[in-house]
């Protein structure tokens, strides 16, 4: 850390005209003792950006949740009288090539977006979580078989086996919760590995030693003392996964294994929109920049997690 | 040196047999037949169906088939893609194109963001840092088929500097767009990568002793910050094999680039589930092995890391 942090924030020094017990006095028992996610917090309040991806992302979520606020358009109306129509009053962002309304797609389509993402990370986060930290704490044989099975996982990259299993599963079984796990089951070993490697740097530590020496059960040094000092970049990582999950949706919405017909989603909607990029390319653009301000903003929420909870990431920016 | 190839080697095996076999088992563990699929919704004269299922290998036990598949693969035989094509001919013809592509795309990438990277690093905090950011954080954030109609849009249609398409035979100047947008995710990441190291070896004493030393500071960037700022971005380069390749899937679609992502882009399209099957297994063998040379190519690289237990 920089030199700018006063001396006295990590000791306390008396002033010379006073008598030590003053100071004694001074030192307040009852102040919060600060620990890593406090101070994390403190420092992300104190950014701009916080605010800003902060917002973006809650409105995302408020679009998601409730989209009947945003329009009262039926997204699944399609007249084709109006076929690739620029804007006019009520329909602010012009028509599909079916004569829908983009706008109301956008907004319907949020929700399938933020679901996958939602429940990729889920998955995700509970396979990283547990086969990281089972590998990474109880080590020999169950961290090698742990181990062998993410790199073989790990070698497939998640898309492509989403790809696969989207591809030979019947059409008629493709649901959010079908394309998530066909997402989530290949992407966690980035999770677990981060997570095992963090392990194996606090697992040695002191308080752990003491943990195991006054008779705590191993399973309860691993839940109380070991996952709460390893989780940060865990953290990190699954926002950053979040981002990720929504563009794999996207990618396979656009290449059509995504979801069934029924289910809007920005990704079928600029697949929809290619063919007319030379004479209409905004219908294209419209549901590419939800897109894409979507991932941003999720992006940059990872960030300045990121940021505030490695000191090492402070010092760069 | 050589027990160090020899180990990275034996350490791929299992994984190689591991990751295919996890492949064929979930095609073959799944609800929903491959073969069905084909045909949409009106079905399949069964006759068609037997033929082809017999044609793939469906018919047999799951193992059989995985054997049949492995043993095809030490003697080049990839198996047979919808057409009726044998899938190692279809390699043999679209591989060239693809490896011409991923090259460009991969130099692009390196070479602008390594450079980027460095700038952004030196000059912490300046103008140029912070739009090489804010540039860097959006070029993440944009899912690469919308790059792709984007760059197709604006150099292709508006400015018409680029051909939307990739003639015959793809020449090196048309591959230029599809592969600058390639490059667009890679390079983001190579900046934040490049940039990062550069700002911690600015504090390294060996750099402070190269500069009480006397070195020019231009030697002092060049011999001592740069090529330890590379380390990482070298390893970055090798684990990128898989975005790499998603990314030429969706590119070579986009821009018709005649390539193993374009087939693999139609196969989808047109759901044909074995052939998909047939090249995604060859992106995960060709994704394995490029790891592989990138490994020993590391080794040679940097010393430490043929000595590390």
């Amino acid at each position: 850390m920089s030199n700018n942090t006063p001396l006295s924030r990590t000791h306390f020094v008396a002033p010379l005209d006073e008598t030590p017990l003053v100071a004694v006095d001074k030192v307040s028992v009852n102040a919060k003792p600060s620990n890593l996610y406090r101070d994390a917090w403190r420092d992300m309040r104190g950014r701009p950006l916080f605010y800003i991806a902060g917002a973006i992302a809650l409105l995302a979520i408020v679009v998601a949740a409730v989209p009947s606020w945003f329009t009262n358009i039926d997204p699944q109306f399609c007249n084709l009288d109006f076929s690739n129509d620029p804007s006019s009053g009520g329909h602010i962002l012009g028509y599909t090539k079916q004569g829908c309304d983009v706008y109301a797609r956008i907004i319907f389509g949020t929700r399938t977006s933020l679901s996958v993402g939602l429940l990729v990370t889920l998955i995700v986060t509970v396979l990283g979580v547990i086969i990281g930290a089972l590998s990474g704490f109880y080590g020999r044989w169950v961290d090698a078989v742990l181990s062998r099975i993410s790199d073989i996982f790990f070698a497939i990259p998640y898309i492509l086996a989403a790809v696969v299993i989207m591809s030979v599963v019947a059409r008629e079984a493709r649901s959010i919760l079908v394309l998530s796990l066909a997402i989530g089951l290949f992407a966690w070993p980035s999770t677990a590995r981060v997570l095992r490697g963090q392990i194996l740097s606090v697992k040695n530590s002191d308080y752990v030693t003491s943990a195991t020496a006054l008779g705590v059960s191993p399973f309860r040094v691993l839940l109380r003392h070991v996952l709460p000092n390893s989780i940060a970049p865990v953290i990190v990582i699954t926002t950053i996964g979040f981002a990720g999950a929504i563009v794999a949706e996207a990618t396979l919405s656009f290449l059509g294994i995504g979801l069934p017909s029924e289910v809007m989603s920005w990704g079928k909607d600029i697949s929809e929109a290619q063919g007319d990029l030379r004479n209409n390319p905004m219908t294209l653009i419209w549901p590419s920049i939800a897109l894409s301000v979507t991932v941003l903003s999720f992006i940059l929420l990872g960030e300045v997690v990121r940021d505030a909870l490695d000191p090492k990431a402070r010092a760069r920016r | 040196m050589v027990w160090y190839i020899l180990r990275r080697l034996l350490q791929v095996i299992p994984v190689f047999f591991g990751a295919t076999l996890l492949i064929y088992f979930m095609v073959f563990a799944l609800p929903g037949d491959p073969i069905a699929a084909l045909a949409g919704d009106r079905g399949l004269n069964p006759a068609v169906a037997d033929a082809l299922r017999v044609r793939y290998h469906l018919d047999q036990p799951f193992i059989v088939q995985y054997l049949i598949f492995v043993g095809g693969i030490f003697v080049g035989d990839f198996g047979t893609a919808f057409s009726g094509q044998p899938v190692s001919e279809i390699l043999a013809a679209t591989f060239p194109v693809t490896l011409r592509l991923a090259l460009l795309a991969v130099a692009i990438e390196a070479v602008a963001g390594i450079f980027i990277g460095l700038v952004s690093g030196l000059r912490k905090g300046k103008l140029f840092d912070s739009s090489a950011l804010v540039v860097s954080l959006i070029l993440i954030s944009v899912p690469i088929f919308v790059t792709a109609f984007v760059a197709q849009y604006i150099f292709g249609i508006r400015l018409g500097i680029a051909r939307t398409t990739v003639g015959i035979g793809a020449p090196w100047e048309d591959l230029i767009l599809p592969a600058f947008v390639l490059a667009t995710v890679s390079f983001a990441y190579i900046v934040r990568l490049t940039r990062a190291s550069v700002i911690e070896n600015l504090n390294e004493d060996f750099v402070r002793t190269a500069t009480a030393k006397g070195l020019s500071r231009r030697r002092v960037i060049r011999v001592h910050i740069l090529r330890n700022s590379m380390i990482p971005v070298v390893t970055y380069i090798g684990t990128d094999f898989g975005l790499l390749m998603v990314g030429a899937t969706v590119t070579e679609g986009i821009f018709n680039v005649p390539g193993v992502g374009r087939t693999l882009y139609q196969a989808i399209i047109r759901s044909e589930a074995p052939t998909v099957v047939s090249f995604v297994t060859v992106m995960v063998i060709i994704y394995l092995v490029a790891n592989l040379l990138v490994d020993v190519l590391y080794g040679f690289l940097d010393p430490r890391i043929r000595y590390v237990k």
